[in-house]
């Protein structure tokens, strides 16, 4: 069983979400990023999203946008992302990785070197921003033969018909864009994301992970109690920004984080939402 | 030529291996949505109308084709023709293409218009349907760009546009690209994203395409009429590609007729201070296509340097990547200081000053023309006037206007 399968299943049996946490590979420089990865491990994540650092990140909002221009003042390459998890890999060999950025320095890399290599590497999941299914048929084709799976995004935007293509082409699992909107905004509706995920579910068994928008313990909670994965990006990203001139802090700083929204996930859903649920909302 | 070249993109938008839609989920919907749209408003009689009028009384085309022949003469070698872009209600070619994509707009109900903007021609363009339709408009341009074009800046204000310097990457056009792809994304219910050229993701290359080819079918009559017979040659700026393609795609069943798009060589394509995906710089996916970039060998887009700001940028139209391709266009390039010989050589010759980046294509002629003989015809795009550029030019020569 894949790394990725393997631990959903792991999590179902627990009746336990996952958290995913993401960061960009050599934010604030190189040296951060393999200790931040155990440490996001130990402190509760269950998958983790490593971000590959690209001069035109088209979907970012500030806080990602300014972790990639960080990583690239370091030079960071898709080539260093990689080496990044063969190392993260030598002392962890259980928790999924997945890369995500965008399509350019795979094209440039080519897709079989690139397939290659990332499965040596270690690497368990690829989502590309700016590939949607109907470009990705040449990389997808090549990532089955390694058994890295190809993540796609669906978007508030995205029509049923379409939600049914999408799905029964994923793998690993599916990621669900929570809002319209760039990565770090703030206008996170839960219940319009229950309603979304529910008509997801409609159409796939793939685990369905949520992200953009989620910032805190509260919004993980209440995310978690309608999706199987929470991914955290701005949220712990700017973590590591406050914290990129010290960065013995960035660990501890990050980890703190995901402690908080390890136990108000598995807490179960807010209560207020119980009652609420129970009781109706008195209107 | 098969007519096969000139039919595409194909239904999913490419052009060969180039173009596509290579875009966050959230926009496929938007994107189907306005190649619906066009689809159907394209052969739509009253569309049309509404078009050509708007192209006739509003922009003030047909735009005359103009034979130098004081230059050709000095030259020594081909006639040499201009197409007066320059002439145009907001002095370019880029008003070809927002007035077109602003009756798109209209016919789905959007309220707000963005645009990303280089030399600011564009975002004039935009700006001046926009306050003329009474929408909202929203115009990005790289900080560096708000600097070396103050006067684009200003008139966009004066119409009544929103001018947002963007300030990560680079600060020149990709990053204004960038930075209305996030506002198209967030804002996408009630906003109609004008791009500036052939470039971005299906359907913008055909559309962008399609409102700027009246030059070329404009060209073909007019040089009908005043020789008799097709030009040998046609020559035109890229930058994203719209000028030249827009002259370039009624004659692409013509073979007989040469085209050369000429790029932006800045300090030379030999050293790392240029802008010139065609000619030095290979195949990569940005902004929505797939299609030739300025990159580094991990696929980071380079920044690009230009004297002019319409062509400073790290990416081409797909379709020129594919004519390219295949042959059918030829791709050269010519520097800062070829294109600003030409720009005071047209505006001293002939009484018309050429905007830098129309001057790109006029310093092509200067090289072509002498090879060609007296009786055969190049056209050159004159893509725009160079007002807005007398800032750039007297500021070379140490001078303050
Ligand atoms: C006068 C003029 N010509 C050419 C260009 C380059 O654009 P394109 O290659 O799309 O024609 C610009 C862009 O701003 C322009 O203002």
């Amino acid at each position: 069983m894949s790394r990725i399968k393997g631990c959903f299943a792991a999590l179902k049996a627990e009746n336990k979400k996952a958290l995913i946490p993401f960061v960009t590979a050599g934010d604030p420089n190189p040296a951060v990023t393999v200790p931040l990865m155990h440490a996001m491990v130990e402190a509760g994540a269950d998958l983790l999203e490593l971000g590959v650092p690209f001069s035109d990140p088209m979907a970012e909002g500030p806080t990602i946008q300014k972790a990639c221009e960080r990583a690239l003042e370091h030079g960071t390459s898709l080539h260093d992302v990689l080496a990044m998890v063969s190392e993260f890999r030598q002392t962890n060999s259980t928790t999924p990785v997945v890369l995500m950025g965008y399509m350019n320095p795979v094209e440039i890399m080519g897709y079989q070197a690139f397939a290659t290599a990332a499965a040596e590497a270690g690497v368990d999941g690829l989502l590309t921003v700016d590939m949607p299914p109907e470009e990705a048929s040449d990389l997808v084709a090549i990532l089955k033969t390694v058994e890295i799976a190809p993540i796609f995004l669906l978007a508030p935007t995205t029509v049923d018909a379409r939600i049914a293509k999408i799905c029964a082409e994923a793998s690993g699992f599916v990621y669900y864009v929570s809002l319209k909107g760039v990565t770090g905004a703030a206008n996170l509706d839960v219940a319009a994301v229950e309603q979304k995920v529910m008509q997801i579910r409609h159409h796939t068994d793939t685990p369905i992970g949520v992200g953009f928008g989620i910032r805190d313990a509260d919004t993980a909670q209440r995310v978690a109690a309608v999706a199987d994965a929470v991914v955290v990006g701005s949220a712990v990203v700017n973590r590591v920004a406050d914290n990129a001139e010290s960065p013995e802090k960035i660990n501890e700083a990050v980890a703190s984080l995901l402690r908080e929204m390890r136990v108000a996930m598995d807490a179960g859903p807010p209560k207020v939402g119980w009652m609420a649920k129970i009781f109706g909302t008195g209107k | 030529m098969s007519s096969e070249v000139a039919d595409l993109p194909d239904a999913s938008g490419h052009f060969g291996v180039y173009g596509g839609r290579f875009v966050a989920e959230t926009l496929i919907e938007p994107l189907d949505e306005l190649t619906a749209a066009y689809e159907r408003l394209k052969n739509d009689a009253e569309f049309q109308a509404e078009l050509d009028k708007d192209l006739a009384d509003y922009v003030g085309r047909p735009s005359p084709l103009y034979f130098a022949e004081r230059w050709s003469k000095q030259l020594g070698g081909a006639k040499i023709y201009l197409k007066r872009e320059d002439l145009n209600h907001t002095g370019a070619h880029k008003v070809n293409n927002t007035i077109g994509q602003a009756l798109l707009a209209k016919h789905l109900g959007k309220t707000r218009i963005i645009a990303e903007t280089g030399a600011g021609q564009h975002g004039v363009a935009s700006a001046t349907v926009a306050a003329r339709l009474g929408l909202e408009c929203v115009v990005y341009m790289g900080a560096e760009d708000v600097k070396r074009q103050a006067l684009n800046v200003y008139r966009m204000k004066l119409l009544g546009a929103e001018v947002v310097p963007v300030e990560s990457g680079s600060k020149t056009l990709k990053d204004a690209l960038n930075e209305a792809m996030r506002d198209w994304v967030t804002n996408v219910d009630n906003t109609f994203y004008i791009i500036g050229t052939v470039a971005g993701p299906h359907p913008y290359p055909m559309l962008v395409r399609d409102f700027q080819a009246i030059i070329g079918r404009e060209a073909k009559q007019q040089i009908m009429t005043a020789e008799g017979r097709l030009p040998d040659a046609l020559i035109a700026c890229v930058g994203g590609g719209s000028n030249a393609i827009g002259l370039f795609h009624p004659f692409i069943e013509d073979s007989d007729v040469a085209m050369y798009g000429v790029e932006a060589a800045g300090d030379g394509v030999d050293t790392p201070r240029h802008a010139a995906p065609l000619c030095a710089g290979r195949p990569g996916v940005l902004h929505g296509n797939r299609t030739y970039l300025v990159e580094d060998d991990n696929g980071q887009i380079i920044e690009t340097h230009s004297i002019s700001a319409g062509l400073d940028y790290p990416g081409v139209g797909p379709e020129h990547a594919w004519l390219k391709d295949i042959g059918r266009a030829n791709y050269v390039a010519v520097t800062d200081d070829e294109a600003l010989k030409a720009f005071h050589d047209l505006t001293k010759i002939e009484g018309i000053m050429p905007a830098l980046e129309s001057s790109h294509a006029l310093a092509y002629a200067t090289k072509l023309a002498p090879t060609m003989r007296k009786d055969q015809i190049i056209i050159v795009n004159l893509s725009g006037r160079g007002d807005k550029d007398i800032h750039t030019v007297a500021g070379l020569e140490g001078i303050s206007v």
